[in-house]
């Protein structure tokens, strides 16, 4: 075989790799900025609420704020148009709790659509709903008691 | 672990179609190689190309299958670049087989990594089959890091042991040969992973603050550096540094993602710098890997001697920027060229261009591994994919630095190139395990228990009290 089909085979084998190897790094973009947001949980989210200029009315029954029921701080409040809310003892938590239980980031208070749901990060001792311990996002509605440590929280109107 | 944003910001689309396409150019990858192999040693296509073709794309087809039945919202581009790494090792293991026929050593290496790979690629569908929920591994952390430790232990064992290349990592059983540290790494991983998601905030809160640390309670740290302490006191005794480095990374990661204090880094690299020096001083070994990194020109004739390096670097030297191709290299001079020394063999018969593109696909898997663990919703899933992330990430690093001359040499297989079974039959359960974890991670959020719409806006809704 001659030099110069041997020279053609290797540079259209080197051609296919990176072909594969460009393909590979389009789809990871693609993937990164064309992940397709539902309308729902745009209407859900802050920005998308901006975009529309003013805020929705909130459905009758919907919850306003999330209030600290039992523990060391009661009475802690956050209103849900600020969310996601973060929950711990850290400095950035919107609701900051004193209870030693309580992981430094411990819970998020997020929507999605018309629902709220409360996510557990990762904290030492656990976020409970109900009696449930949870591991993944979990839907509450008003009244439910969600308990990070000592504290026990829930949705207000 | 910071978690920013993506608590339902937007939900991941399936990809699946995108899968496939690149896993098509994958198998073009793969096949494409093996042509070239034929072309460049033997003057023509092989005469079994449709049979290999048929075969690897059967295992591929049936890979993709299962994942899009199982793990329909997994990463899309991991299984591509596993399978093209995966091809193009047995293309360059088959050209190795020809040329070592041809020298009166006949090996079946190319044949033997296929089996290997079929095997892996089972044992990829069974963990994405079986497995449905990556935390169910976390109810095994203590189970786990036994089970890592003892299977290091393995090789210590009479009758089965082996020692191998002056490495006591081998077992033998029923003919096979393998290396239980492959599958220990993936154990260890896992209990790491469920050790440090429960301890975290103890590890990274309570405690004193000595000098520019904060040291943890010896409670906290206890297990997990016994678990820690036992393997590596295990791997110097096989005398493999390059899993000891592996490890020892893997665990600074680790620790340092679960805390998210760097102090640990510095303790790290004191730990190691410490280690480092006091093996350059006692162990022989070590001392002379340092000078054949140093100056491997000078020992190039010695009997423990910088023979294999310096004819790696020549025949990377030598390939240049576009290799001499298939065929009209002499990777056979590499007395490892088929295991560690891989890359030797692909920069010298296809250049910078195609050992840049090999990097940079390991590269693609670490980030993948990496952005899994910035969306997963769990503490578990995010440390395990930070394990696994971090491992492919060293071990890539340690061996092909060593072998381009960046760091000193110390063996490792290069994960999915070299010839290895235990290797990659263990790869492919780590990228099931990724799969299934991105599959948890980008699937959108579950809706439990929606709330009835009359029942929230009833005044008269009573919560019962739990406590």
């Amino acid at each position: 075989m001659s030099e110069l089909t041997l020279f053609l085979i290797r540079v259209a084998f080197l051609a296919i790799l990176w072909i594969f190897v460009l393909s590979a790094i389009s789809v990871i973009r693609s993937d990164m900025f064309g992940a397709r947001v539902p309308e729902t949980a745009r209407g859900g989210a802050p920005a998308g609420r901006k975009g529309n200029g003013k805020p929705k009315k909130p459905r009758r029954g919907a919850p306003t704020h999330l209030l600290v029921v039992e523990g060391d701080n009661p009475g802690t409040r956050a209103e849900l148009a600020d969310a996601p809310l973060l929950i711990g003892r850290g400095s950035d938590a919107a609701i900051k709790l004193d209870d030693d239980y309580v992981s430094t980031r411990h819970a998020r208070v997020g929507a999605s659509g018309d629902e709220w749901f409360v996510e557990d990060l990762g904290s030492t001792n656990g976020t409970y709903v109900g009696p449930v311990r949870i591991t993944q996002p979990t839907t509450i509605g008003v009244g439910v008691q969600v308990r990070v440590g000592k504290t026990i929280l829930e949705l207000r109107k | 672990m910071s978690q920013t944003g993506t608590l339902m910001g937007f939900v991941h689309r399936r990809r699946r179609g995108a899968e496939l396409f690149l896993l098509v150019l994958a198998l073009a990858v793969g096949i494409g190689a093996y042509a070239a192999v034929g072309l460049g040693l033997e003057g023509q296509v092989p005469a079994d190309i449709v049979g290999y073709g048929g075969w690897l794309t059967a295992l591929i087809v049936a890979a993709h299958v299962t994942v899009r039945i199982v793990a329909p919202y997994a990463d899309p581009v991991l299984l591509p670049l596993v399978a093209a790494l995966n091809g193009f090792g047995l293309a360059i293991l088959r050209r190795l087989d020809i040329t070592y026929e041809a020298l009166g050593d006949p090996h079946t290496f190319a044949r033997q990594q296929l089996v290997w790979m079929t095997v892996g690629v089972v044992l990829f569908i069974v963990t994405l089959v079986l497995m449905r929920d990556h935390r169910v591994l976390q109810r095994f952390t203590y189970t786990a890091g036994l089970a890592g430790i003892v299977l290091l232990i393995l090789p210590f064992l009479p009758l089965i042991g082996r020692e191998i290349n002056g490495a006591r990592i081998w077992i033998n059983v029923a003919g096979f040969s393998f290396q239980p540290g492959e599958v220990a790494k993936v154990m260890l991983v896992i209990a790491f992973s469920g050790y440090l998601v429960l301890h975290r905030d103890a590890l990274a809160l309570a405690g004193r603050r000595v000098v520019f640390v904060d040291l943890p309670r010896g409670r906290d740290l206890g297990p997990i550096m016994a678990m820690f302490g036992i393997s590596m006191m295990i791997l110097v005794l096989q005398n493999d540094l390059g899993s000891s480095l592996l490890f020892f990374g893997l665990f600074l990661a680790m620790l340092y993602v679960a805390t998210e204090r760097p102090g640990w880094l510095v303790v790290g690299a004191a730990l190691f710098g410490a280690g480092a020096l006091a093996a350059y001083t006692f162990v022989d070994n070590v001392q002379n890997r340092f000078n054949f990194w140093l100056h491997p020109l000078d020992y190039y004739d010695d009997s423990p001697g910088s023979f294999q390096l310096v004819e790696a670097l020549f025949g990377q030297g030598w390939g240049g920027l576009i290799g001499r191709g298939f065929g009209d290299g002499f990777p056979e001079r590499v007395p490892f060229a088929y295991s560690d020394f891989i890359i030797s063999t692909i920069g010298e018969e296809l250049g910078l261009t195609a050992v840049m593109a090999i990097v940079l696909c390991y590269g693609l898997i670490v980030e993948r591994a990496l952005r899994i663990a910035l969306i997963s919703r769990d503490g578990f899933g995010k440390l395990m994919a930070v394990g696994l992330g971090a491992i492919f990430a060293l071990q890539v690093f340690v061996v092909i630095g060593g072998v381009t001359g960046l760091i000193p040499l110390t063996g490792l297989t290069t994960p999915f190139l070299s010839y290895g079974g235990s290797s990659l039959v263990a790869n492919w359960v780590v990228i099931a395990l990724l799969l299934r974890i991105s599959d948890q991670a980008r699937r959108p959020a579950p809706r439990l228990d929606p709330v009835d719409d009359s029942a929230a806006d009833s005044e008269h809704t009573q919560v019962v009290k739990l406590r």
